[in-house]
C-alpha cells in the first residue's frame, strides 16, 4: 500500500466517523462547527502552507480526500467560494498581513467569503465594470453595484474589483480589494432567479471606506488577479460533478420511462439513447481528464471544454426529459424535479462564463486561433460605451 | 479503466505515423485512389512485414504478436488520419478478429488460415451481414459445402485472397454458419462497386455452387464469435474515424490561421471560431469513447457490447460532421477535386455506414442498455 492509499484510507475512516450524521444542509452555526472539526482533523487546507493553517501537502492528497469525500456530502457549500477562489487568490498575491489575518479563519469556518466581480453592465465583459473606488488621501471610497453574488448574505468578507482609474484602457484601471461585508455602506438584496429561489444577490456600495492595506495585489493591477480567480471557478464548476446531481440523468429517465410503459415507443427509446450518448461522452471525457491530471498533464483552458459540455448536457438533459415524459414534466402535483431541472438548466450555461465565452476561450487558448480585433483595448475607459449605454444613447 | 495511452502505445502511434508520412503521403494516397489499384501494395507489404502490424491482435500461437485491441485501435487511428488505402481493416481486423473469435469452433481451420493473415501474405475479407438482410445459402455437397447467393458489399472483396462468408446452412443441424471461400473457387464472381470513398474498394460477391470450407457450425459458439467480431470491428472503425476527425480539425484550424478575408484571419471570426470550438469538443469526447471502448475490448469484455455500440453510435456521426464542417470552412477551395477535403469527407461518410447506418448502432445500443 502506498502512502497515498494510506492517506485516502485514513481520510475515509475519519469521514465515516467525523461526518456521520451531519446533514448536507445544516444551519450556519453547525456548518462553521463542522469546518472547525474538519480543520482540527487536518482535512481543511490540505495543500495550503502550514504557516497559514494549511497541511502543506500535495495535490495528490487533496484529490485522495476529495475522492473519499464523494460518498459523504459535507456541509461546506457556504465556504466554497472562500476556499476555492478567494483563499487561493490571497495565497498567491495577498500581503503577508492579509494571509495571516484571513487564511486560518477561512480554513476553520470562522470567516465566510464571497466574490464580487459581475455587474449589471459587465457580464461577459467583466473588465468594463463601473463600480468606482476613489482614494481620498486616507481611504478608498467605494460606490456602485455588483450582481450574481453567491453567499453575500452570509459573507463576512468579499473579494471585489473596482474601477480605480477611468483615464486608462479598461483592463489597466482596475484594483482588487477586500471588503468588509458588515460595513454599514454595504446593502445586500436577494436576487430571485428564474427557479423562484434566491441563489444569488445584488450588492450595493454606498461610500464604503476601505483602508489602503485592503488592496489585494497592485493598485490598478487587479485584472490579472481576477483572471486567475475566474480560472479557478471554471475548473471547479465543471470538474467532479457526479451523476447523482443530475435530475434528468439517463438512469433516472430510463427508469421513469419504463415505469410508464414508454419503452415500446421507438422514438422515446431513441431519445433515451441520445441522452445516454451525451451523458456517457461527458463522463468519459471527465474521467480521461482526471487521469491526465494524475499523469501530470494539466487541463489548462481545456477546463472550458468540460464547462461547455456540462452546460449543454444540462440543457439537453432537461429538454430530453420533457420530450420523453411529456406534459407530466411541466404540470404535476407537488414539487416537480423535472420542472425544477428545466428552470435551473439555463443557469449552467450562463454562470461562470456563457457558452459563447467558453467557445471563445477554446478557440483562442486551446486551438490557438487568431484573436478578434479588440476595439476596447487601447481606448481610455472613460470613452467606452458599456453595457446597454450604446442602445440607450441611440434612442 | 484506462483512458490515456501507455508510453508503448504512444511509441507505436509515433512509428506508424512516421512510416505513413514517409511512404504514403497524400500525393501517394491520391495516386492509388485514382488508379485501378485497390490499395498500395508496397505500403501494405511493409506494413505487414517491417512493422508487423497485420498480426497485431492475432495470438502468437497463430503467427501474430498477441498485442491488444487497444494497439489495433492506435494503428487504425493513424491509418484513418493518413487516409491510407490499405487492406488492414478488411484483413487484420474484420477477418482476423472473426477467425480468432471462432477459435475452438474451427481449431484446425484457424490454425491453417491465421498465419497467412497475420504475416500479411494472405489478404482476407469479411463483411458482417446487415440485420435482416437475406444470407447466401449453404448446402452439404460431397464431403464439403457449396454456397449460393450474394454478399452485397464486401470491403476489399474484389482483391482479397480469402473471403469469409456468413451463410444459412440448410438441412439438418442448420442455421447461421461461417465459411471460407478461396479467391479462385469455381462459381465465384466479384463485381467491383462504384464507391464514394475511393480509398476503400468494395465488391459485390456472387456465389453459384461455390465450394467453401465450414469454419463455424450453427450454434451459440458461432453466434457469440460473430457478435464479438462485430463489437471489435465497431471499436476499430471508431478508432479510424477518430484519426480522421482529428486530422480534419488540425487541418482546418491551421487554415483558419492562414486564410485572410475582410482584412482578418478567418479563424478570428466567431462564426468560424465557435464552430471550430464545437468540433474540438467533439474530438475530446470521441477520443474518450474510443479509448474506453478499446480498453473494454482487452480488459473488460462484459462492458464491450455496450461500449462498442456507443463507439459507433457516437463517433461515426461525429466524424462525419467534423469532416463536413472542415470541408465547408475551407470555402470554395474545399469543393475542388485538387483539395484533400473531399477525400476525408467521403471516407467519413463511407465509414459511418460501413457497419450499418446509425439507426442500427443506436438500436443495438438501446437493446444492450436494456431499453
Amino acid at each position: 500500500m502506498t502512502d497515498l492509499d494510506d492517506y485516502g484510507r485514513r481520510a475515509r475512516a475519519w469521514l465515516e466517523s467525523g461526518a456521520a450524521g451531519v446533514p448536507a444542509d445544516p444551519d450556519l452555526a453547525a456548518s462553521r462547527a463542522f469546518m472547525a472539526k474538519l480543520h482540527d482533523a487536518g482535512y481543511s487546507g490540505i495543500t495550503w502552507p502550514p504557516e497559514y493553517g494549511g497541511q502543506g501537502l500535495g495535490a495528490a492528497e487533496e484529490r485522495a480526500f476529495q475522492q473519499a469525500a464523494r460518498e459523504h456530502p459535507l456541509p461546506v457549500g457556504v465556504f466554497g467560494i472562500g476556499l476555492g477562489m478567494c483563499g487561493p487568490t490571497l495565497l498567491s498575491i495577498g500581503t503577508e498581513e492579509q494571509k495571516r489575518r484571513h487564511l486560518r479563519p477561512l480554513l476553520r469556518g470562522e470567516e465566510i467569503w464571497c466574490q464580487m466581480f459581475s455587474e449589471p453592465g459587465a457580464g461577459s465583459d467583466v473588465a468594463s465594470l463601473q463600480t468606482r473606488a476613489v482614494f481620498d488621501g486616507d481611504a478608498w471610497v467605494l460606490t456602485g453595484q455588483k450582481v450574481w453574488t453567491s453567499v453575500a448574505r452570509q459573507a463576512d468578507y468579499g473579494l471585489l474589483i473596482a474601477r480605480t482609474d477611468p483615464d486608462v484602457p479598461k483592463h489597466q484601471g482596475i484594483t482588487m480589494f477586500v471588503v468588509d461585508m458588515h460595513d454599514p455602506g454595504v446593502t445586500v438584496r436577494p436576487l430571485r432567479d428564474m427557479t423562484g429561489v434566491s441563489h444569488f444577490n445584488e450588492v450595493f456600495f454606498d461610500d464604503v471606506r476601505i483602508a489602503p492595506d485592503q488592496v489585494v495585489g497592485e493598485v490598478n493591477g487587479g485584472w490579472s488577479a481576477a483572471v486567475t480567480t475566474l480560472l479557478h471557478e471554471r475548473v471547479s464548476i465543471g470538474m467532479g460533478t457526479s451523476r447523482t446531481e443530475r435530475p434528468a440523468s439517463f438512469a433516472a429517465l430510463s427508469a421513469a420511462a419504463r415505469d410508464r410503459g414508454l419503452l415500446d415507443d421507438p422514438v422515446a427509446r431513441d431519445e433515451l439513447v441520445g441522452l445516454y450518448l451525451r451523458e456517457r461522452a461527458f463522463d468519459l471525457l471527465n474521467a480521461r481528464m482526471s487521469q491526465e491530471v494524475k499523469a501530470g498533464i494539466q487541463p489548462g483552458a481545456r477546463g472550458s471544454v468540460i464547462k461547455l459540455l456540462l452546460a449543454e448536457l444540462t440543457l439537453e438533459g432537461a429538454d430530453a426529459a420533457s420530450r420523453i415524459l411529456g406534459p407530466d414534466a411541466v404540470a404535476h402535483d407537488g414539487p416537480g424535479t423535472l420542472a425544477g431541472a428545466l428552470a435551473w438548466a439555463p443557469g449552467m450555461a450562463l454562470g461562470g462564463g456563457t457558452n459563447e465565452i467558453m467557445r471563445n476561450i477554446i478557440g483562442d487558448r486551446v486551438l490557438g486561433l487568431p484573436r478578434e480585433p479588440q476595439v476596447d483595448r487601447t481606448v481610455p475607459f472613460r470613452d467606452l460605451k458599456v453595457g446597454t449605454q450604446a442602445k440607450e444613447a441611440g434612442q | 479503466m484506462r483512458l490515456i495511452l501507455t508510453d508503448e502505445q504512444r511509441d507505436l502511434a509515433g512509428s506508424v505515423r512516421a512510416f505513413l508520412a514517409g511512404t504514403a503521403p497524400m500525393a501517394r494516397v491520391r495516386a492509388v485512389a485514382e488508379s485501378g489499384e485497390p490499395y498500395d501494395r508496397d505500403v501494405w507489404t511493409r506494413t505487414a512485414g517491417e512493422l508487423g502490424l497485420a498480426g497485431l491482435a492475432v495470438p502468437e500461437a497463430h503467427g501474430g504478436s498477441g498485442a491488444g485491441h487497444a494497439e489495433v485501435a492506435v494503428v487504425m487511428e493513424e491509418l484513418g488520419a493518413a487516409l491510407t488505402p490499405s487492406p488492414y481493416l478488411a484483413s487484420a481486423v474484420l477477418a482476423a478478429d472473426l477467425l480468432v473469435a471462432l477459435g475452438d469452433e474451427a481449431a484446425a481451420e484457424t490454425e491453417d488460415l491465421l498465419p497467412g493473415i497475420a504475416s500479411g501474405t494472405t489478404v482476407a475479407a469479411f463483411a458482417h451481414p446487415e440485420p435482416g438482410a437475406p444470407l447466401p445459402s449453404a448446402e452439404r455437397a460431397g464431403g464439403g459445402h457449396v454456397l449460393d447467393g450474394r454478399v452485397p458489399r464486401l470491403l476489399n472483396g474484389a482483391d482479397a485472397d480469402l473471403l469469409l462468408v456468413v451463410a444459412d446452412l440448410r438441412g439438418e443441424a442448420g442455421g447461421t454458419a461461417v465459411f471460407a471461400v478461396e479467391a479462385g473457387a469455381s462459381g465465384l464472381a466479384r463485381h467491383p462497386l462504384t464507391t464514394l470513398d475511393l480509398t476503400r474498394p468494395q465488391a459485390r460477391v456472387e456465389l453459384a455452387g461455390t465450394p467453401a470450407r465450414l469454419l463455424g457450425t450453427p450454434g451459440a459458439g458461432t453466434a457469440a464469435a460473430l457478435a464479438r467480431a462485430l463489437d471489435l470491428a465497431s471499436v476499430a472503425v471508431a478508432a479510424g474515424q477518430l484519426g480522421g476527425l482529428r486530422r480534419c480539425l488540425d487541418v482546418i484550424v491551421e487554415y483558419a490561421g492562414l486564410r485572410v478575408q475582410f482584412g482578418r484571419f478567418v479563424g478570428s471570426f466567431q462564426g468560424v471560431k465557435h464552430k471550430l470550438a464545437d468540433m474540438h469538443c467533439t474530438l475530446e469526447q470521441a477520443e474518450s469513447i474510443v479509448r474506453y471502448a478499446a480498453w473494454t475490448a482487452d480488459e473488460s469484455p462484459e462492458e464491450l457490447p455496450v461500449a462498442a455500440a456507443l463507439a459507433q453510435a457516437f463517433v461515426g456521426g461525429a466524424a462525419f460532421r467534423v469532416a463536413k464542417d472542415h470541408l465547408l470552412l475551407h470555402g470554395g477551395i474545399g469543393f475542388t477535386w485538387e483539395h484533400d477535403a473531399h477525400l476525408y469527407y467521403k471516407r467519413a461518410k463511407g465509414d459511418e455506414l460501413l457497419l450499418g447506418p446509425p439507426r442500427v448502432h443506436r438500436a443495438r445500443l438501446a437493446e444492450r442498455l436494456g431499453l
